[in-house]
């Protein structure tokens, strides 16, 4: 349906540059800067701060790497930055989607309204995995589901040259990343006070701080004075930084399966002045390790009994169980319907076109291109069981179509997106890598609030369009400015 | 707070005091090492560390020769001795890596710091290192988390839980120290009031920071029965039994929970056996006996305390 949909082009589009070579108006007085910088500052600098990382201990564990412990996550020193009226805009098109999202996920457990008019396959809603029928007619406080959202945008460029945002995903389970979105704030501040002076970047560190009330917005209906509590694997787990960052910056417990307990569905940590009510659980681990009484009974991380007193209303979740529906990726393609559905507008922010396999025509199509497109696993997530065809050698391509016609069902396929470049700081020198962007969106109360810009990842290998950080990408403190 | 959260900060603060302790000990038989020898004794006292840490077993087991290379090696990097140094420093980390929520930055970056730099620390590079440097260098971190946890830390529950840590094992250590030292030196003297060696019991001393101290107590040559003196009853002496059992009952008061009257019961037996006891009595019952009293107790306490705060069984 799709199949004459070209994003491809020759040239990705340079945040810093222009077609023609100049520097674009946002990055000058930064080119400026840079060009008087002796190359050796910087260098000292880029020292300066692996060893701060290192002592702070901002790692992240890689799993299936050597000795699978903590790793730096490389931190570019060049920033990537967004004029303040294309945030603005971007802004408005996350608020509406992250509505949209909520809205569906609300309806999905309770009427299927959205199913009923036929404006997507129902099958696709009541046969996903990600569907949790312990959640059907659940009322969850606010109806609000995905309290938080990592949207991952990407930028690609159009034929007018202009660069295009579009929204690659959805992460709607646990989004993780926004330490390090801080962290590197409090690291260019730290390493280069000066350059902040030129610009007036918009402050990012109140995070927590939004977070805590958004948790607190959620809590169960009558509860007062809400006990809010970061439940984490524990320090093994590959964001254990984050979680206790967060848990610390926003004063509450950070809590592992263990600490807590449910007694006449409600739960209780275990403190050392005896058992205290929990209201709120910012929860760090997935649906399927939450409660051993439904989920995965061999979960040494979940509380037995949570699930029970959850769905009793007497403790939120946050996220809610049940929100993979929402963000996975075969649902992906039909989120645009969803904003005209519950919202009556038209998205702000664009979708990457999208083959679902499940589709004669478009797995044909598919199995002709294989070598031009990227194919992901509908369930996949973190960079891992995915195919990008121009990088992959004839072998992987194989490999995957073998997959592929074994389950169709279980991969989409889109066009290779040209990501847009930043330029970054390489062996070689400066050199342009490709990017992307997750802004945190909140939900909770009222309004749906972020801190300006997102985490920027960066594919630190030349060409590469992987910037997970469990596939060795890195990051750049990204500056919304004016 | 959350038991949990306690009981990682409560190993954190032993694990560093341990790594502390065991640094004083060695740095005090190296010194020694160095001196001449004017009495022949057998070993220079690296018997006597293992004895102290209970490690005489192992280390036979170890095959390594009694020589001061070997004794140093095992006590301070043995990856398999649960006691030493590396493993003490990496235990500690560990436990900070798992509440670093609760901890200051500078208590974090601190622990962090520390183990990042002895964590590649080889026989070989030991070898090369000037001990007494290193030693003044373990003691000097166990200083510095120290002083940024009294510098920095609120002094809430989770401050009193370091602090109990701290206490009860220093209480354990100075008890083991003084146990082995005491009967390895005495035999040389005649008696616990005679005169004896200045250079080995300055030594002893000097590895609880107490040489000054104890010339500033008692204005007198050093003598068996004064240096024990100092180091059970004056509850002045920052390392004596008597000064860490009042801090740990203090801190006991403060953290008091429903459950832990016994803990408290114990905790205020054992101060009033410090704050009321005479050092007669004491020897008349044998030091030795005495301090392997006081060991079983401080022990038991310690199950206590993780029973009452630490590992609760649920409510």
């Amino acid at each position: 349906m799709i199949a004459d949909i070209k994003m491809t082009v020759a040239k990705p589009y340079d945040e810093m540059h222009a077609a023609d070579g100049s520097v674009r108006a946002h990055y000058r007085s930064y080119a400026d800067w840079l060009e008087r910088m002796p190359r050796e500052r910087i260098e000292r600098k880029r020292g300066e701060a692996d060893v701060a990382f290192h002592r702070v201990g901002i790692t992240f564990n890689v799993y299936g790497a050597d000795g699978g412990k903590e790793r730096l996550i490389p931190f570019d020193l060049l920033p990537r930055i967004i004029p303040g009226d294309e945030w603005t805009a971007l802004e408005a098109g996350l608020r509406q989607r992250v509505r949209a999202l909520n809205a569906f996920l609300s309806d999905v457990y309770h009427d299927q309204e959205i199913l009923r008019a036929g404006r997507m396959p129902s099958e696709l809603v009541l046969n996903n995995a990600q569907f949790r029928t312990e959640m059907k007619g659940v009322d969850v406080p606010g109806g609000l589901y995905a309290m938080i959202a990592g949207i991952d945008l990407v930028r690609a460029a159009g034929a007018d040259g202009k660069g295009e945002y579009y929204v690659l995903e959805d992460n709607l389970r646990v989004p993780s990343g926004v330490s390090y979105l801080i962290e590197n704030r409090k690291m260019m501040m730290r390493l280069f006070p000066d350059l902040f002076s030129r610009y007036r970047v918009q402050p990012v560190e109140h995070y927590p701080d939004l977070l805590l009330e958004t948790l607190r917005a959620v809590a169960p209906e009558g509860v007062l004075d809400p006990t809010a509590v970061l439940l984490t694997p524990g320090a093994y787990n590959s964001a254990y930084f984050e979680h206790s960052f967060l848990a610390q910056q926003m004063g509450v417990e950070l809590v592992e399966g263990q600490d807590l307990f449910v007694k006449d569905d409600t739960v209780y940590m275990r403190t050392t002045q005896g058992p205290r009510r929990v209201d709120v659980i910012y929860r760090r681990i997935d649906d399927d390790f939450l409660d051993p009484q439904v989920f995965r009974a061999d979960s040494m991380l979940g509380v037995p009994g949570l699930m029970s007193a959850y769905r009793a209303g007497r403790v939120t979740l946050a996220n809610a169980v049940g929100t993979g529906v929402a963000d996975d990726k075969s649902i992906y393609p039909y989120v645009p319907e969803m904003v005209r559905f519950y919202l009556g507008e038209e998205p702000i922010l664009n979708n990457v076109p999208t083959y679902m396999l499940r589709s004669e025509e478009d797995l044909a199509y598919t199995l002709a291109h294989l070598p031009e497109l990227v194919v992901k696993e509908v369930h996949g997530a973190g960079g891992y069981g995915m195919l990008v065809g121009p990088a992959a050698t004839k072998a992987e391509i194989e490999h995957f179509r073998q997959l592929i016609i074994a389950a169709p069902e279980k991969y989409i396929a889109q066009p290779t997106l040209s990501l847009s470049t930043c330029p970054t700081f390489v062996e070689a020198g400066i050199a342009p890598r490709h990017i992307d962007l997750r802004p945190f969106v909140l939900s909770g109360g009222k309004e749906i609030r972020m801190v300006p810009g997102g985490l920027t990842r960066v594919a630190m290998q030349a060409g590469s369009l992987v910037v997970n950080s469990s596939q060795g990408g890195g990051t750049k403190d990204t500056w919304v400015v004016g | 707070m959350l038991s949990r959260t306690a009981d990682h900060l409560y190993w954190m603060a032993r694990y560093t005091e341990r790594a502390e302790n065991t640094v004083r000990m060695l740095d005090v038989s190296y010194r020694m090492s160095l001196l001449p020898r004017n009495n022949g004794s057998s070993d220079d006292g690296w018997g006597a560390i293992l004895a102290i840490s209970e490690l005489t077993d192992a280390y036979a087991r170890s095959g390594r020769p009694l020589t001061a290379r070997d004794v140093i090696e095992f006590v301070v990097l043995d990856r398999d001795n649960l006691s030493s140094v590396w493993n003490c420093l990496r235990a500690a980390r560990e436990n900070a890596h798992a509440v670093r929520g609760t901890l200051t930055a500078e208590m974090w970056e601190t622990t962090n710091a520390t183990w990042l730099e002895i964590r590649d620390m080889t026989p070989e590079k030991l070898q090369v290192t000037d001990l007494g440097e290193f030693f003044e260098w373990v003691k000097f971190r166990s200083h510095l988390l120290r002083g940024v946890t009294f510098g920095t830390m609120l002094h809430d529950d989770a401050f009193q839980f370091v602090r109990l840590g701290t206490f009860l094992e220093r209480a354990d250590n100075t008890a083991r120290l003084l146990d082995v030292k005491y009967h390895n030196l005495l035999p040389q003297t005649e008696s616990p009031t005679g005169t004896t060696d200045y250079y080995q019991w300055g030594a002893l001393l000097r590895s609880v920071s107490a040489f000054e101290t104890y010339r500033h107590v008692y204005r007198d040559v050093i003598t068996p029965y004064k240096v024990a003196e100092l180091l059970i009853l004056n509850h002045a002496m920052p390392r004596s039994l008597h000064a860490c059992v009042d801090e740990v009952n203090d801190i006991l008061g403060e953290i008091a929970n429903l459950h832990s009257a016994e803990a408290a019961r114990q905790a205020g037996e054992l101060h009033a056996t410090l704050h009321y006891g005479r050092m007669d009595d004491i020897f008349d019952t044998g030091l030795h006996p005495w301090l392997e009293r006081f060991l079983e107790r401080i022990n038991r306490l310690g199950d206590r305390i993780g029973d009452n705060f630490l590992v609760p069984v649920a409510a």
